[in-house]
């Protein structure tokens, strides 16, 4: 049992922080959930893909640098290190291309993957529907069999960064067979669309401080070639599920993020705080042991895989944990700021250019998506714990 | 990187856990707080043969150690059995000996490695006064300021709400040895005490939840059983994701004692805060999933119970710990 890094792995490290060091903003960009700031997260895609920092755990034919689980953790612990900018197509790079590599055929990922890379078109995902959120699988969008392709009718909705992206991917009823026989998991299809076709309407929500972060796709008849069916028809639920586990488990949500805050916030407890408050050192303390717990959990996990494990359910605890400690960390943080902690991310005065701010209402929306922990934490205990399911 | 316990280490693991599921700890637990310590010696001297003592100990005093990370693994199935006596304290004298060095540690060490020697230790401080069992203990080590002293005598037993924990003061003693070289070794022991203590808060929360785990699977009420039920089964998700997250926590710690790593005290501070935790909220979540029954003195679940609350501020509290993390 070791906490080793090789030569090669510290090498890679000092290579990563250098180029950070020279083209990491100083000043931190406009929100991503802002049209300006999306465009300037954007440009951030193309300046990291230029010089192959955009995605390092893909092959290198496809712009990576084949990083194993490990160095990719490296990269990320290094990115937030140095507060480089939110990543405005992780939902692409995290769910869809995961998915590509497993179930995409080769002519799907020499056309998706290039401009996925370098930021040249960002995805948004489309699973919720009004009346299908941890329900996922009762959802009723619909892809309807033509000639060369499918037509999709419905509704999709938190579709997270659809207000501003160029492409989304979701799953589509193309069977009512199994929904009548009490199986809603069969018959699906999982399908990508460009959301400025004919018959798409985007009407963008606003998040809780009324940044369009996400928005309602109404899908009136929109045709999609048979090339942007992502696996077999009728099998999009299994297909989706292997990214499911991406979003929850490693990939979305790297311990650098949370590393990184911690340090921050000690940081900025160590500048401001009043000594004497112990009540509130005891929580920067809790954030930073549990921004560590996070990032040993996910060494163990990264030296399970590495030795051929798989990681199934134990997700699960992953996103309940890192959900709930974003926000005890930013709350923390926004406490330690007393009469600033309340200022919008946009307010001249806010503190560390309204990162803070931001990362909270970011936080917030944490233990929600990706199947909320209510959720999450039946899962644990009927998966982990071998309890006796029950209405939910 | 490999940040998991190889074959060696889990197989050491499962052997001691089937050595004590097989030994009923739980009666001599039971013998040891109402005095009679015979049981409990007896195990104690199957934990030396299985080398759990000689882990702490050089290899030049007749030991194996010292091996952090084999002691965490140790003391978390010694926390999961419930098993009694000064196990803590006796590895923590066993690490300020092999700090020391010399002719106590050579007169010392071998009997604490073979098992001979059931040894008690006291950092004493207003906040530190009593040594564990100290009363049944057969040296007692008591570090007061720069001097390390053998007790002729223990005071009254202190009732613990553990009640295998039997707290008493120390009394008189003869100087071993004086000098700065004792209080730096006796910040040494004190961190491999923090750490034991996580790792056996961690085992007894893991028995805590896995008692817990079977008993709502068969109880059952309005028709189905409680653990169907979601109030029930949150709080019990909750209660392993605390004890899962705090587990790499303690190995961390203990890979950064045997590496001597200057960061250490921090890691085995954070360490103890989370097992800590984590393990007083599996034994909440255990009293209350166990209703009545489980407020009962007669149920051996409270012997996990009232030893996770102990252990919660045995050899750091949490807010000791917690400042020790944010120390620079």
């Amino acid at each position: 049992m070791d906490l080793d890094f090789t030569a090669a792995e510290d090498a890679f490290r000092a290579k990563a922080r250098a180029w950070l060091a020279e083209h990491v903003p100083a000043t931190p960009l406009p929100s991503l959930e802002t049209a300006d700031g999306f465009a300037a997260h954007r440009e951030w895609e193309r300046e990291l893909h230029s010089d192959r920092w955009s995605v390092v755990s893909w092959p290198e034919e496809f712009g990576g640098r084949g990083a194993s689980i490990l160095t990719w953790l490296i990269f990320e612990e290094e990115y937030y290190a140095a507060g480089a900018p939110g990543r405005v197509s992780q939902n692409g790079i995290n769910l869809l291309a995961p998915t590509l590599f497993e179930h995409g055929t080769d002519e799907q990922r020499a056309r998706v993957l290039p401009s996925m890379a370098s930021g040249e078109v960002i995805w948004a995902q489309a699973w919720s529907e009004p009346e299908s959120g941890s329900d996922l699988a009762s959802l009723r969008s619909t892809a309807e069999r033509v000639d060369g392709g499918w037509r999709l009718s419905g509704q999709k909705t938190w579709s997270s960064r659809a207000a501003f992206a160029d492409r989304a991917f979701g799953l589509f009823r193309s069977d009512r067979e199994g929904l009548e026989a009490g199986k809603p998991h069969r018959g699906l299809t999982y399908l990508m669309f460009p959301l400025d076709a004919d018959g798409v309407t985007v009407r963008p929500i606003g998040r809780i401080d009324g940044k369009p972060a996400f928005a309602e796709l109404f899908l009136d008849d929109v045709f999609v070639p048979d090339e942007d069916v992502i696996g077999e028809p009728g099998q999009g639920w299994k297909v989706a599920m292997s990214t499911a586990g991406n979003e929850r488990g490693l990939t979305l949500r790297s311990p650098g993020r949370f590393t990184a805050a911690a340090d921050r916030l000690t940081e900025l407890w160590r500048a401001q705080a009043d000594p004497a408050d112990t009540a509130l050192r005891d929580r920067v303390a809790d954030a930073v042991i549990g921004a560590r717990a996070y990032r040993l959990f996910t060494y163990a996990n990264a030296s399970r895989i590495a030795a051929g494990g798989s990681i199934g359910t134990e997700s699960s605890l992953n996103k309940v944990f890192w959900s709930d400690l974003d926000i005890a960390l930013h709350e923390t943080a926004l406490d330690l700021l007393g009469p600033y902690g309340e200022l919008a991310d946009e307010a001249d005065d806010a503190p560390a250019h309204g990162s803070w701010a931001e990362g909270y209402t970011f936080s917030l929306a944490g233990p929600i998506y990706a199947g909320t922990n209510e959720i999450q934490r039946d899962i644990i205990a009927e998966r982990l714990l071998g309890l006796p399911k029950g209405r939910r | 990187m490999r940040f998991l316990l190889d074959d060696e280490q889990r197989e050491f693991a499962r052997s001691l856990d089937k050595m004590l599921s097989a030994a009923e700890p739980t009666a001599a637990v039971r013998a040891w707080a109402a005095g009679d310590t015979g049981p409990g010696r007896a195990l104690w001297a199957r934990l030396a043969e299985a080398g759990v003592f000689a882990l702490a100990v050089p290899e030049e005093h007749d030991g194996l150690g010292p091996l952090p990370v084999e002691l965490a693994v140790a003391f978390g199935e010694l926390g999961r059995h419930a098993v009694p006596g000064p196990l803590v304290e006796t590895v923590a004298a066993a690490a300020l000996l092999g700090r020391l060095g010399g002719p106590v540690a050579a007169d010392r060490l071998p009997g604490i490695a073979s098992g001979r020697t059931v040894a008690s230790l006291c950092l004493l401080s207003p906040a530190a006064p009593y040594a564990l069992d100290a009363d049944c203990a057969d040296a007692v080590f008591v570090v007061d300021g720069d001097a390390l002293l053998l007790a002729d005598a223990a005071g009254p037993v202190q009732p613990s709400s553990d009640p295998v924990r039997r707290l008493a003061r120390p009394v008189g003693g003869a100087v071993l040895r004086r000098g700065p070289e004792v209080a730096s070794a006796a910040a040494h022991a004190a961190e491999v005490a923090a750490l034991a203590v996580a790792a056996q808060a961690l085992g007894v929360g893991r028995a805590l939840l896995a008692q817990t785990v079977a008993y709502v699977g068969g109880r059952r009420q309005f028709g189905v059983a409680v653990g169907s039920f979601q109030a029930v089964k949150h709080r019990l998700a909750d209660t392993l994701t605390g004890l899962e997250f705090a587990e790499p926590l303690v190995h961390a710690a203990a890979l950064a004692l045997a590496s001597d790593d200057p960061d250490a005290g921090r890691a085995v501070a954070a360490a103890k805060v989370a097992a800590g935790e984590a393990s007083y909220a599996a034994a909440r979540s255990a009293l209350q999933l166990h209703g009545a029954l489980g407020y009962t003195e007669e149920l051996d679940l409270s012997l996990w119970i009232r030893k996770a609350r102990a252990l919660r501020t045995a050899w750091g509290t949490p807010a000791q710990c917690r400042a020790r993390v944010l120390a620079r």
